[in-house]
């Protein structure tokens, strides 16, 4: 197990590497003229473009200007310094307090998609086709169905400001009470698919000759539930939270948006709007690193989950 | 054994976030608002807080705040005494500053003429990169510190007499020089904000210190918030309020459900999604001032298919301005047929005279007339709300001038204006202004001119050219407006531009303030808001 992890954490540093370059590339190759796009709708003066163009080497341009900068870059990251935004402010701070905020809002996401996507789907996948069955599927179609830039806007809306439940926005230092609303808004999604999954792999493992046999040995219902068919179908439902949780860093954009959360998805949103390359980059390099850290967690998991597979 | 472990691989996410949680809460629980004594006002994130820095609505916002002007604008937009005891010239060449006595930095640093002549030539020495370094170039010495590696630090029109007076000798004469004197880039900075002569400390811009009714309280909290506090030694009018929250949000929308609530004092602009449901929405809340934008479409004077001024006259009098600002803009812009704002000494109604009427019949005979374009692109930013406007504008000129009309979104503003920067066919383009002082010279000049900063469109005539500069140099005020007057009946012949509309301040308040007024670059009187009782 402790040689497959290292063998995993070697490969991680290729693969970040990669995604960084691809990243780059993309970014800088899309990009329009950043220096106008910062000045936003005003003429930039020739005194501040000389300024800019000079401090990140946007002169060099061309396949060889990209190799130069993009060493740069990586030359500074490996230093631990992810560089300066276009606007000058340096992008560690940046993320070290955008930080903080989406992980509590991704996780308190990822709690409610355990909490009530599991166990719900547990609940329908024992009896299948009742009424709670029905109802679940139909409301988990329903969620699945509206956009979050559809739901987050209704459910501040009618939770924040009709009914006064939450506070509208929960702001740069927020409450765990401030950030349920937009917390739930961001988890409903996983709740959705987490349910799903786990009622089809419950369901199905119901019908698994190893429940027949610990049904005809005698064991109480709820021991074969929850040791043998929970157990065994969680594996799908692990495959996908982990994922998932990378997936809660970066796209909260919108949630993070509508309830003006300053966190990641917020800043790199901002960094895309305004052309601002450097704080793209530094973000998505180190939301490269969230996705290949829980992608080797949700492997280790398996093994947890499930002795008969085993890592050399 | 094995049951115990999951157990532990599904608890770690929950008492991760339980513990976070309990870290999260034990914070003052700035989102709520209820219980601080402060009033909240909402921006976007300030690009930079240095005053030569600064040219957006955001930063310049909070600078107001912390920083006291040399001269202020009445209600007739003329420029009035405030950080200066008098601003005087004989020949508009040479002028002489004298400062009130009696103000103070935040830090307890008396305010003399070298904080502003050791700013000035910090904002205009090209290498530091400021942003409003072009609002010095009307000073003598300008060029000196321009390029790579600039011949001087200082410019030589600056000059130190005492400690409270000191001159400015401009290259040329500029009568409207005192109603410049207003804007952001001409705060004073103390000897704290300078590391050495001519370098600003990197700290400063996190919690400047200025001369003005408020003061930092803490540093800039970035995406978050910035609190001032009320300086009690500044010796001008005292504010009403005690403290203020500038709370900064990504989006307006945001902000907009915050306002509804009752968890924000004031929002400047409500987003243009929900101007037709705001009224209702806010009751007396939402309210309404005169503001100075103005919003036009430009023509490539270089495209030969808008070179005729006929062609030009002819699309303008196909716009139904009244019908568009009504159904898109539900009133809260007004038509516009002049070239500069109603808000300004010297503004007259319909100087574009018969071009800005709608008549779409005369407007097909001229447009047949003169040949114009069988197709009519619009481009514009696809990023800030002019989709609207734009479609009804393409239908206008569809069904009244009988042409094909299409409007084209550029991803970006800057987009768009790289296109017209390298001459690339984009048709039409939505351009707007909002004024950097209420001068007549600060629309004329800026667009217009041959060489004007943001004459896109590559409009060029020397009689008008004449014409704005003999109003800049006049001897008295009226003599400049007939001068500038004059240009602008140029402009109504040529039509460069189309004016489209005027802008207004819309904004929202909580029931907690009174008396929130706007002025006309949209910002928030911060002496005068006082809470509700």
């Amino acid at each position: 197990m402790f040689r497959y992890i290292l063998r995993r954490l070697l490969q991680m540093v290729l693969a970040f590497f990669g995604t960084t370059l691809i990243v780059y590339a993309l970014t800088f190759a899309g990009q329009g003229d950043p220096i106008q796009a910062l000045a936003g709708e005003r003429p930039v003066t020739p005194a501040q473009r000389a300024y800019l163009t000079e401090k990140y080497h946007l002169d060099a341009t061309g396949v060889g200007g990209f190799f130069y900068r993009y060493f740069d870059y990586v030359k500074n990251l490996l230093q631990g310094n992810l560089g300066e935004s276009l606007t000058g402010r340096n992008i560690g701070d940046i993320l070290q307090q955008a930080w903080p905020v989406t992980v509590q809002l991704a996780l308190i996401a990822l709690a409610v998609a355990i909490i009530f996507g599991v166990s719900a789907g547990v609940i329908a996948g024992i009896r299948r086709a009742s009424i709670f069955d029905n109802s679940t599927l139909v409301l988990t179609l329903l969620v699945l169905g509206i956009p979050t830039i559809v739901l987050a806007p209704l459910a501040q809306y009618f939770l924040g400001v009709k009914w006064q439940l939450f506070p509208p926005t929960a702001g740069s230092d927020p409450t765990f009470y401030a950030l349920l609303l937009p917390g739930i808004v961001l988890g409903s999604l996983s709740l959705a698919t987490a349910l799903r999954l786990t009622r089809a792999s419950v369901a199905e493992n119901l019908r698994a000759d190893y429940v027949r046999t610990a049904r005809s040995k005698g064991l109480v219902k709820r021991r074969i539930v929850v040791v043998h068919v929970l157990r065994n179908s969680l594996i799908p439902v692990v495959t996908f939270l982990g994922v998932e949780l990378g997936n809660l860093m970066s796209g909260a954009i919108i949630t993070e948006g509508v309830f003006n959360i300053p966190g990641v998805g917020f800043n790199l949103f901002r960094g895309i709007r305004t052309e601002d390359g450097p704080l793209v980059v530094g973000i998505v390099s180190v939301l490269v690193v969230v996705y290949l850290v829980s992608n080797l967690v949700v492997d280790v998991l398996y093994a947890v989950l499930d002795p008969r597979i085993r890592y050399e | 054994m094995r049951v115990r472990r999951l157990a532990a691989w599904t608890a770690l996410p929950l008492a991760v976030t339980l513990g976070l949680a309990a870290c999260g809460s034990g914070g003052d629980g700035g989102s709520g608002g209820s219980g601080s004594s402060a009033v909240s006002i909402q921006i976007a994130e300030p690009k930079h807080l240095v005053p030569t820095n600064t040219t957006e609505t955001s930063g310049a916002q909070v600078l107001t705040g912390l920083f006291s002007p040399l001269v202020d604008y009445d209600a007739q937009n003329k420029p009035y005494e405030v950080a200066a005891q008098s601003v005087t010239s004989s020949d508009n060449k040479v002028w002489t500053i004298k400062l009130k006595d009696g103000f103070t930095f935040h830090n307890g640093e008396k305010v003399t003429s070298e904080d502003y002549i050791n700013a000035w030539n910090y904002g205009a020495y090209a290498p530091n990169g400021q942003d409003s370094n072009y609002f010095f170039e009307k000073i003598a010495g300008y060029t000196d510190l321009q390029g790579k590696a600039p011949k001087a630090k200082e410019m030589s029109g600056l000059k130190k007499v005492d400690d409270l007076t000191f001159t400015v000798t401009l290259s040329d004469p500029y009568i409207d020089f005192k109603t410049v004197l207003g804007y952001t880039a001409f705060y004073p900075m103390p000897d704290a904000a300078f590391s050495a002569p001519g370098v600003l400390k990197d700290s400063y811009e996190q919690a400047p210190i200025g001369q003005g009714p408020f003061k930092m309280k803490g540093t800039w909290q970035h995406d978050s918030k910035i609190d001032v506090e009320r300086y009690d030694a500044y010796p001008g009018e005292k504010p009403k309020v005690k403290n203020i929250e500038f709370r900064i949000y990504q989006q307006l929308t945001a902000a907009y459900a915050d306002v509804l609530a009752d968890n924000l004092d004031v929002l400047p602009t409500i987003p243009s999604e929900s101007l037709s449901t705001a009224p209702s929405d806010l009751g007396d809340r939402y309210k309404t001032s005169p503001m100075s934008s103005f919003q036009f479409l430009a023509f490539p004077t270089f495209d030969k298919d808008y070179s005729n001024p006929d062609v030009r006259k002819a699309i303008s009098m196909a716009i139904d301005r009244e019908e568009i600002t009504k159904s898109v803009f539900k009133d809260s812009q007004q038509p516009a047929r002049s070239f500069v704002s109603p808000v300004l000494p010297g503004y007259r109604e319909n100087t574009a005279g018969k071009a800005g009427e709608f008549n779409p019949t005369e407007a097909k005979k001229l447009y047949q007339a003169a040949g114009g374009p069988s197709k009519i692109v619009i481009s514009y930013n696809g990023d800030g709300g002019h989709k609207d406007w734009v479609d009804a504008t393409v239908n206008q000129l569809k069904a009244n001038l009988g042409v094909d009309a299409v409007g084209s979104a550029e991803p970006k503003f800057a987009d768009l204006l790289t296109k017209v920067e390298k001459k690339q066919p984009v048709g039409m383009f939505r351009m707007a202004w909002v004024m950097d002082y209420p001068t007549m010279e600060d629309y004329l000049g800026p667009l217009y001119t041959t060489n004007g900063s943001s004459n896109y469109y590559g409009y060029s005539n020397p009689d008008f050219d004449r014409l704005v500069k003999e109003g800049s140099a006049a001897k008295t005020q009226d003599e400049a407006i007939a001068k500038y007057q004059q240009a602008e009946d140029i402009l109504a012949k040529d039509m460069p531009v189309i004016p489209l509309r005027f802008g207004e301040n819309v904004f929202g308040t909580s029931s907690k303030v009174k008396n929130v007024q706007m002025d006309l670059f949209q910002r928030v009187n911060l002496v005068k808001i006082e809470a509700a009782s």
